[in-house]
């Protein structure tokens, strides 16, 4: 199902909308939360939260404002973030950036991710590391261009397009062209 | 700037991470709503985006969508209706009306027995409470009495057992600082049908009895009795007479006796 067919569903009120929504887009989110929560069930606590947030809020979602996967994207960091700091957690976003998605990786316990991960893992560290670490700063953790270039001490006006070069050599892993 | 040079500036990126400006956000959705090229670009990067956050998800547990669900129809009731996650039977429909149905029955059933119980113990609780309110008042009396009986400015006057019943006796307790007259009757025998216990105040010179109470209790031996006061009552007596009790007392049946 392709997301405008998905929004489709949604804006009919369709019963089904809500499980593919989820079917769709949970575990993606779930990898977002979890790069920045590091805590399974604290992750899933606040991916619960997500969509709900998601639900009650889909009338005020607009193609305009973006894609809808984009918005769903925001709610999730927006809302792993508020919890990180609703616990003071002294980790400011900043200090987060130590850990990234590859970390994530190495932590997984579980025995059928670990089957998973070896192959993930395989097409990963074909990323460049500094890929690696402007795909989690910028996609998993939503900085800005200004941040990230502080962050990694690149030049201001060349983090969007190695960002770009990095998603290119993404694609060319996952073969999605 | 051509479409070659937008897509390589990085910016439908940036769109897809929601990095961008509203104002910019617009501007990529109008140039993507006549380019079919940035359109496909932006898909392939989101695909990208997707596939790789889940990928390094962990293991995500079944149960989390059920909470969701939950959470959605506890708090939310009406903003969602979800279907069964996974393709259910459908006769399971039809199964669980069926289940319902009888359930139903079965509750209605349970309400109606409920129901009747719940009349029955109404029914009960009234008796007892009329019960408590007969106990309350009788120890009431009790109570009075047994306060008349312990003062010390209480006399007890025995009256003993005369010819008709010479086993016979019975106590008279007599306050004339509260003015208050009990008689104990526990020495007489149960009185005849129709018959009841009349106590007399008797003065002596000249005799002159004045009726202070009938005892129509059939128990009147069980209890101690309030009869009215008597000031001058040189001495008690207790006859029997016909239910009613008599305007003077028949002497013939005098059983007990006692004087002040």
């Amino acid at each position: 199902m392709t997301q405008e067919e998905l929004l489709e569903q949604i804006y009919k009120k369709d019963g089904k909308a809500f499980t593919a929504l989820y079917d769709m887009y949970s575990k993606s989110l779930y990898g977002v939360i979890y790069n920045l929560i590091k805590d399974k069930e604290e992750s899933e606590d606040v991916l619960q939260e997500v969509f709900v947030k998601i639900w009650k809020n889909i009338d005020s979602y607009n193609e305009s404002k973006g894609r809808f996967f984009t918005w769903i994207l925001n709610i999730a960091r927006n809302s792993s973030i508020d919890r990180l700091r609703s616990k003071s957690h002294n980790n400011s976003l900043k200090n987060l950036s130590a850990d990234n998605f590859v970390h994530i990786l190495d932590h997984n316990t579980s025995v059928t991710n670990k089957i998973d991960a070896i192959g993930i893992r395989e097409f990963i560290n074909k990323l460049k590391p500094k890929c690696i670490k402007l795909i989690d700063l910028l996609f998993f953790k939503g900085y800005t261009q200004q941040e990230a270039s502080d962050e990694l001490e690149i030049p201001l006006g060349t983090v969007k397009t190695q960002n770009r070069n990095c998603i290119s050599e993404l694609r060319n892993i996952l073969q999605v062209q | 700037m051509n479409t070659e040079e937008y897509i390589a500036s990085g910016t439908l990126e940036f769109y897809v991470f929601g990095l961008l400006s509203e104002a910019e956000n617009r501007e990529v959705k109008q140039l993507a709503d006549k380019d079919e090229t940035i359109q496909a670009e932006i898909l392939s990067i989101e695909k990208a985006v997707i596939n790789l956050s889940y990928s390094v998800a962990p293991h995500l547990s079944a149960a989390n969508y059920e909470k969701i669900r939950q959470q959605l129809i506890e708090k939310h009731s009406g903003v969602v209706q979800m279907e069964p996650k996974r393709g259910m039977n459908p006769y399971m429909g039809w199964a669980a009306a069926v289940i319902l149905t009888f359930g139903l029955a079965y509750q209605y059933y349970q309400n109606t027995e409920a129901t009747k119980e719940v009349q029955a113990a109404t029914a009960k609780t009234s008796k007892f409470e009329q019960l408590v309110a007969s106990l309350e008042q009788k120890n009431t009396e009790t109570e009075k009495a047994l306060a008349v009986v312990r003062d010390n400015a209480t006399s007890i006057i025995n009256l003993a057992g005369q010819e008709i019943a010479p086993q016979a006796y019975a106590k008279v307790y007599l306050n004339r600082n509260k003015k208050e007259i009990y008689v104990d009757l526990a020495g007489l025998p149960t009185p005849p049908d129709g018959k009841v216990y009349q106590i007399w105040a008797l003065k002596l010179d000249p005799l002159t009895p004045t009726s202070i109470g009938v005892i129509a209790d059939k128990n009147a031996s069980s209890g101690i009795f309030r009869v009215d006061n008597n000031d001058g009552a040189e001495a008690f007596g207790i006859t029997l007479e016909p239910a009613g009790g008599s305007k003077s007392p028949t002497l013939e049946q005098l059983y007990t006796l006692g004087k002040v």
